[in-house]
């Protein structure tokens, strides 16, 4: 009789902190206070999970922390009290029981897990393909079959893309929050791939998600999704105006700086990065980490590009990656100290 | 006071000599070769490291009778040991010592690690760089990572060292010098760490991930790497030491069912300290050399292949979460029935349930991997194995219950502690399942949110159950009470600010936070998260100091403590406070009864024998 009140009670108390904080988390979802709005169809199979998973939370935790809490209050000793505690040492049907019904909760979950994974790998042979290129510190997006390349991931909504992803150096790690999948992008030739086919039109960003090196955290690049027809848009216009098809030197140059991952370090406008800024930079007499001094001429730039570590400007670290240039031909590197000679 | 008499002043000095000799020997090879530069400063910090770290030992003597025995000398069974504060600073082959030894100094190490943490939380409280480079920055959170790990392995050495050959009526482990060992060669393994600030730093966290890790232009990484070794060859050690402990040495009587449930939990944790530590140590070693001498095994550039050194460093580092984690769970275990006044539920299951843990903790490593690119078929399996884990760990939450049902409770504070573990604990652990699940894992991997599971997991593992050993056992290895004001301040201040500074770390993961990142986009709206999360690291800071103080003026002037404040059943409580030199030398003990038989009026676990007369 005494026994069944405290069951009824303890029952109670776990039921109404399930409600509580189960509600609590599907409200906070639902209203956008904890996931950034879902904006690929990827995102829908995840977020669904995130939903069961949050339930699922709340139960335990309401449970675990219902018992402990209605045993604090009811099963303390109350001043004066002498005598110990029931005695009971265990119960082996209960413990079965709270073995084998767990065991299958997980392997369900796990089983939904892997469905879900197969939703969101789910192949569209005609994806929009993108070669995704990270570095120390910036991305690159050329897309094959259309002839761009753009430093912005630009897409169409309601397209799978298919994003084949390499590194230039270290493992980086491409991360759409808004999309929510997240792959590993690896040096050499061990490219990896990620499906994403966005669902609302709007304006991201991709965050590079492993530990790459010292500017890691500011390694992002605009994502811009466009409904299909202004995205047709903005492909005849990149091919149209494509600055790296331009006549002038200093325009093609500018792409080039954009497009090779100059720009993440070395700024146009005289701010300090982690490189020297180009502005004003050529004819210039820059003092080296040893002290000499050194004149800031076409022969000293194309070593700074083709061999960064061999001189190092006082102040500046050496963190220029030694391969950055090897895709370079002269003819760009030319391209680019046009460029930088025209910045005054 | 002759300073060289202490061992750790020989140490340090005998790890400053031997750097340079290593350095020398390096540059001699270099220059009677030809080589240009004679002076390579990467290879000669490694040489440097090494042979410092083999010099620190032998100044301090630990290897003194293993050198002997070399030599075919005899060496007396019980050395003579300097009374008072010394024997702290010396090598000591008594496990009370060693395990006071280990406790002191990870307490230091976590002080340092923690000051680093709210160096970078200040940072992080707005975006912009307020004061604190990102290279500074990626530095110091690889420090934080690696000292809290380093803090914990010493911790939980403490933990088992002092109380299992106590717990089992052992006069000490089974290999007492092996024992020393593992302690001192930690300090050269973190100092060689603490070098890396000096060096350039490692910018890569502590997983030191190549191709980032094989970066040339920082030499920290070799010490870092160095150091790790070093610190593990405490844990192989150590390891080795208890299992032969527990299987060998226990009181007439205590068959493995009738051992205090610590011991199970040690046994554990043991297991897999011994059997996994290796392959950290191999994936740093295979870094090192691919720095060194060029061996590419991890630059796909040249044949090798960087997601190697992950299913190598992972293989450890997943198990290493349960060896930072059984033991504190071992001490819940361990405690609860005192203060609950009735036995452990189904103390069976749980002894099973820590070498289930233990088990099924080795196949599930590549959970850590499911964005790495590693082969696609890998993640499923991964998956499961690793929503596997919930199920023994169920089993010990689900007992504890059962433990603390219809039981008459008292809330002195260890068992404050103990209690605000099970809620941590829980936490931590059920923000667990969706990291193991790989479609949400493609969210979360390297956000926040796994930054405030893993805190969770690790307060709630590991520091709220130190904390509650700590004050539990106290009385019995200082002799005195500690003050149980200041026990409570530290506790009602220390489990609201973790409440809130794991909170706030899950909810900022999810709204797009990553992880080691020194500054965040304001573009997020996260500001009120972070700055609630480095309000919480200063509050648990200050939780933290008033234990220090606790401890100091307690152990000045503490009451003096008697056997058993605890009215525990437990072999050790049995003895007087502080415990004697040879444990139960005088007074062996049979056991006759079950370990947690509270509430069965007339049950006897242990029969001391008749206590010496006139001791």
């Amino acid at each position: 009789m005494n026994q069944l009140k405290h069951y009824i009670g303890v029952v109670i108390l776990v039921a109404v902190l399930t409600v509580a904080t189960g509600l609590g988390l599907q409200s906070a979802l639902q209203n956008g206070y904890i996931l950034p709005p879902a904006a690929s169809w990827q995102a829908v199979p995840i977020d669904w999970l995130f939903g069961l998973h949050f339930w699922a939370i709340a139960f335990l935790f309401s449970l675990i922390v219902g018992f402990l809490l209605y045993s604090v209050i009811v099963f303390r000793r109350k001043k004066g009290e002498t005598g110990d505690g029931v005695h009971f040492e265990g119960n082996t049907t209960i413990e079965i029981l709270w073995t084998l019904i767990p065991l299958a909760t997980v392997i369900y979950f796990a089983y939904l897990g892997a469905q879900t994974l197969s939703d969101i790998q789910r192949v569209d042979p005609d994806a929009i393909r993108v070669n995704v290129t990270g570095r120390q510190w910036s991305w690159t997006f050329e897309y094959p079959e259309l002839g761009i390349v753009s430093e912005e991931l630009v897409l169409p909504n309601n397209k799978q893309a298919l994003l084949r992803m390499k590194s230039q150096d270290v493992i980086h790690s491409f991360w759409v929050p808004e999309f929510r999948v997240k792959q590993d992008v690896l040096p050499g030739d061990m490219v990896r791939e990620l499906r994403v086919t966005p669902k609302e039109v709007g304006e991201y960003k991709v965050r590079c998600a492993e530990l790459c090196g010292r500017d890691h955290a500011n390694m992002r690049a605009p994502v811009v999704v466009l409904e299909q027809a202004d995205f047709d848009a903005w492909v005849e216009e990149r091919l149209a105006a494509d600055p790296t098809k331009s006549d002038d030197p200093v325009v093609r140059g500018q792409a080039w700086a954009i497009q090779f991952g100059c720009a993440a370090c070395h700024s146009f406008d005289g701010t300090d990065g982690i490189g020297p800024s180009w502005a004003g930079l050529f004819g210039k007499e820059e003092t080296m980490e040893d002290g000499s001094t050194v004149l800031v001429d076409a022969e000293y730039l194309i070593e700074s590009i083709r061999d960064p570590g061999a001189q190092i400007v006082a102040g500046y670290q050496n963190v220029m990656p030694a391969n950055i240039g090897e895709d370079l031909t002269d003819d760009q590197i030319a391209d680019i100290i046009a460029f930088i000679e025209s910045l005054k | 006071m002759n300073i060289l008499s202490l061992a750790l002043v020989r140490g340090l000095l005998g790890q400053v000599v031997g750097t340079l000799v290593g350095m020398g020997i390096v540059t001699l090879v270099r220059l009677i070769f030809g080589m240009d530069p004679v002076w390579k400063a990467e290879p000669a910090w490694v040489l440097g490291g090494v042979v410092g770290t083999m010099f620190f030992m032998l100044a301090t003597g630990v290897m003194g009778d293993w050198l002997k025995w070399a030599k075919g000398e005899s060496t007396p069974d019980h050395p003579h040991e300097e009374p008072g504060w010394q024997r702290y600073f010396n090598v000591s082959l008594d496990h009370k010592v060693i395990g006071i030894q280990y406790g002191v100094t990870s307490v230091i190490i976590f002080l340092i690690a923690g000051t680093f943490a709210l160096i970078f939380r200040t940072e992080l409280i707005a975006p912009g760089i307020q004061f604190l480079e990102l290279d500074v920055f990626n530095t110091y959170v690889g420090l934080h990572g690696i000292l809290m790990i380093a803090g914990i392995l010493l911790g939980v050495g403490a933990m088992i060292n002092y109380l299992v050959p106590l717990m089992i009526g052992a006069s000490d482990m089974a290999f007492p010098r092996l024992n020393a060992f593992a302690f001192w060669i930690n300090l050269p393994g973190a100092v060689l760490v603490l070098a890396t600030l000096f060096l350039g730093g490692f910018d890569s966290g502590w997983t030191g991930y190549p191709p980032l890790s094989a970066n040339l232009e920082k030499i920290g990484f070799q010490t870092f790497f160095m150091g790790v070794y070093f610190i593990g060859l405490s844990s192989i050690t150590g390891g080795i030491n208890v299992i032969v402990t527990v299987l060998r040495m226990r009181a007439k009587g205590m068959s493995l069912f009738k051992m205090p449930i610590f011991v199970w939990a040690a046994l554990a944790t043991a297991l897999i300290q011994f059997s996994a530590t290796q392959l950290i140590g191999l994936s740093f070693q295979l870094v090192m050399f691919e720095r060194l001498f060029g061996m590419n095994f991890f630059d796909p550039t040249e044949g090798g292949n960087p997601i190697l050194f992950q299913h190598l460093f992972w293989f450890y580092s997943h198990p290493a979460v349960y060896v930072f984690i059984l033991p504190g769970l071992g001490i819940i275990s361990e405690l609860l029935p005192v203060f609950v006044r009735k036995p452990l539920f189904g103390y069976k299951w749980i002894a099973m349930s820590s070498l289930g843990i233990a088990l099924v903790g080795f196949f599930v490593w590549a959970h850590h991997m499911f964005t790495s690119g590693m082969a696609e078929y890998l993640r499923v399996p991964f998956m499961y194995s690793t929503l596997l884990v919930a199920v023994p760990t169920g089993v010990k939450f689900f007992s504890w219950v059962g433990t603390m049902w219809q039981g008459k409770m008292t809330f002195p504070t260890p068992m404050l502690f103990v209690l605000g573990a099970i809620t941590i604990f829980l936490l931590g652990g059920l923000s667990g399942p969706p990291n193991g699940t790989v479609s949400t894992d493609l969210y979360l991997h390297d956000t926040y949110w796994i930054v405030g599971h893993f805190h969770a997991t690790m307060f709630g593992g590991y520091v709220f159950p130190m904390f509650a050993a700590i004050y539990y056992w106290f009385p019995k290895f200082s002799g005195k009470m500690y003050s149980e004001k200041l026990g409570k301040l530290h506790f009602w201040l220390m489990l609201p600010a973790f409440y809130v500074q794991s909170l706030g770390q899950m909810w900022v993961g999810l709204s797009g936070m990553r992880r080691r990142i020194g500054d965040y986009d304001p573009a997020l709206g996260i500001e009120t998260g972070q700055l609630l999360i480095t309000i919480a690291g200063y509050v648990i800071a200050l939780s933290v100091l008033i234990f220090v103080v606790n401890m100091i003026i307690s152990l000045r002037s503490g009451q003096k403590a008697p056997a058993n404040p605890w009215n525990s059943r437990s072999p050790e409580f049995q003895l007087p406070s502080p415990v004697p030199v040879h444990n139960y030398a005088q007074q062996p003990f049979e056991v006759v009864g079950e370990p947690y038989d509270y509430g069965l009026p007339g049950s006897v676990y242990v029969n001391m024998s008749a206590a010496p007369a006139g001791d």
